[in-house]
């Protein structure tokens, strides 16, 4: 469970977050809204990256901020990134094994079981001891997966886990996504452009336009609601339909 | 899809000793890298048995010279190969390790190991304090910090000299050629057998500098060169990691500063100018950043390479525009380095010889698109 209150972050004139207050719970969670609408900058402020001016994000009865960066994903806090993060230098297993290392409490017993689990779980078929320079696409967005979800995740940020990626490979992305929370135990939160992937994963979403939360509910509901179709189309495209 | 999942399983089980016991430290070894460790060697075995049989005294000091300066290339690599942290001032950093180990030799009556080990380590404090502006800087600007600590250090060392036996605590005398030599191991006095006690320790630091980058350490560095948000979303501390990096490169660089000591037997501030540290980068990128047979090649590069100009009687300054053509060159062409650029470019030639020979059948299109 997070439960974000008023949170601002403000650069200079900007306010990519505007006294946003939501809360996320058990589950899969969809976050959708327009370019530009703070989505990316939610994340950033729950790793750590981005200060906020106001607000509080309590997670499971634990004051997020209180954490330094690094320590939050040994916490069990994991996110994957918008544009695909996976160590090129680094072999599927050691990308893997570096988050696995770095944010487990006891690493070395159950170590082989959890890294080559997590690829599993995420099916990648590459060998783990191939090196992710020689990966396509897919499978890169695959090894950050894997890395998210490695040991004992509690919340797993996924920042666009499909944006580039042809139909099936999203297909197949959605797949995954919903297992993480009943096989892995983690909350997920997914913010995707592809409504498909979001509705066929989240049965709730929360909607931001402008840094402001304009909707929040059943997937179902939020993608009818005519203010989220108004910041997504725009006032003229309404007009004009 | 199931010919690749039967591929992966062999592969597996040697992993799984590797890690399940608790030794993560130090991986257990595939056949391909026990075959690589056994060239390495049989390499050894003819640098430290067939080189000094067959090279003068003056070519075994270039050689000792080049397996010291080798060992300050791979410091450098595994600040900007391994981690992404440019630094300036390395030869500054092998400056001042000299100076600590001068001054170690002349007060202490320790043995030369301990001499090269506390070197090694007084060296890697000094460094580590030299890195704190790279938890704030990057890029361009940490490589002008560190040029400016290295001017720096420069200056200060031209003021006080290198320790030659004289009394206090800088212990320079401008007496005739100071009061005595740095000493050498006890083992290797001899010029041979300083040699072959420099390629030990340096074989020594690789392996060090190797088992850094293979394990925790390395893939942490990885992650932090490639992507700082992704490293620390990942849980790794990158202040520390990058603080590590640069202890190990000047405990590196600390080590060889001893063993450049006990071969000079006395230093002087005209052995390290600033530009050197600029030199080593073009070295090191010619070589090869991000490989440990770079930093040898390195090594070469930049004590090899002017004994040989010197002895074609060809002059000094040509040293740097050979530096900047041979920059240029590997940057637009290869930039990983001559060491992955050289076997390429070989397989290619025989693949083009290969041709030659295969043309009357038909082949010579297929070469062309490898």
């Amino acid at each position: 469970m997070i439960s974000i209150k008023g949170l601002t972050v403000r650069f200079g004139g900007v306010t990519p977050l505007d006294h946003m207050t939501v809360d996320f719970g058990e589950g899969t969670n969809g976050l959708i809204g327009p370019n530009g609408a703070g989505k990316t900058t939610f994340f950033n402020v729950l790793s750590g990256f981005v200060r906020p001016a106001e607000g509080s994000v309590t997670v499971f009865d634990e004051d997020l901020f209180s954490m330094p960066h690094y320590r939050r994903a040994r916490w069990g806090l994991r996110r994957t990134f918008q544009t695909e993060q996976a160590i090129e230098e680094l072999t599927i297993y050691e990308n893997v094994l570096m988050v696995h290392e770095h944010s487990s409490k006891e690493v070395r017993a159950s170590r082989d079981e959890d890294v080559l689990g997590a690829i599993k779980f995420v099916g990648l078929t590459a060998s783990p001891y191939a090196k992710v320079a020689s990966l396509g696409a897919a499978e890169r967005r695959l090894v950050e997966i894997a890395r998210a979800v490695v040991g004992t995740p509690r919340i797993v940020l996924l920042d666009e886990p499909a944006a580039g990626l042809p139909d099936e490979e999203t297909e197949r992305m959605g797949k995954i996504i919903q297992k993480i929370p009943g096989e892995i135990g983690a909350l997920v939160i997914l913010v995707d452009h592809d409504m498909s992937l979001v509705s066929a994963c989240c049965s709730k979403t929360a909607v931001l336009d402008f840094g402001k939360l304009i909707a929040d509910g059943a997937t179902a509901d939020v993608l009818r609601d005519d203010k989220v179709k108004h910041a997504y189309l725009g006032a003229e495209a309404e007009a004009a339909a | 899809m199931s010919a690749t999942a039967e591929t992966t399983a062999p592969e597996a089980p040697t992993t799984a000793k590797g890690g399940g016991g608790g030794r993560s430290w130090v991986p257990k070894l595939t056949a391909g890298e026990r075959v690589r460790a056994l060239i390495i060697l049989g390499l050894l075995a003819i640098v430290l048995f067939l080189l000094p049989a067959i090279l003068s005294g003056y070519w075994i000091n270039v050689s000792t010279d080049t397996a010291i300066y080798s060992v300050v290339a791979l410091g450098l690599g595994v600040l900007m190969g391994r981690t992404g942290l440019v630094s300036l001032g390395q030869i500054a950093v092998l400056a001042l390790a000299g100076w600590v180990a001068a001054r170690l030799c002349f007060a202490t009556s320790l043995p030369f190991p301990v001499i090269l080990l506390l070197s090694g380590l007084i060296t890697m404090v000094i460094g580590t304090l030299i890195g704190l502006p790279a938890l704030r800087l990057q890029g361009l600007y940490l490589a002008l910090i560190t040029l400016m600590l290295a001017g720096a250090i420069g200056v200060a060392l031209r003021t006080t000299n290198f320790p030659n036996g004289g009394a206090g605590f800088l212990g320079h005398t401008e007496s005739d050629r100071g009061n005595g030599t740095i000493r050498r191991p006890a083992l290797a006095h001899a010029d041979t057998a300083f040699f072959r006690y420099t390629v030990i320790v340096v074989a020594i630091m690789f392996l060090i500098a190797l088992l850094h980058v293979r394990a925790k350490p390395g893939r942490a560095w990885a992650a932090i060169r490639q992507s700082e948000p992704a490293a620390l979303a990942g849980g790794v501390n990158i202040t520390l990691y990058k603080l590590w990096a640069f202890a190990l490169a000047s405990f590196l660089t600390g080590v060889a500063g001893g063993l450049l000591a006990a071969r000079s037997g006395q230093l002087f501030t005209l052995q390290f100018p600033t530009q050197d540290s600029i030199l080593l980068l073009a070295a090191v990128l010619m070589g090869g950043i991000y490989s440990f047979w770079g930093a040898i090649v390195a090594g070469a590069l930049m004590r090899l390479l002017p004994a040989l100009l010197d002895n074609w009687g060809l002059p000094a300054d040509l040293l740097t525009i050979l530096f900047g053509v041979g920059v240029l060159q590997v940057l637009l062409t290869a930039p990983q380095g001559i060491v992955y650029q050289f076997p390429r470019d070989m397989a290619r030639l025989g693949r083009l010889i290969g041709g030659l020979f295969t043309r009357a059948r038909g082949a010579p299109a297929r070469e062309r698109a490898g």
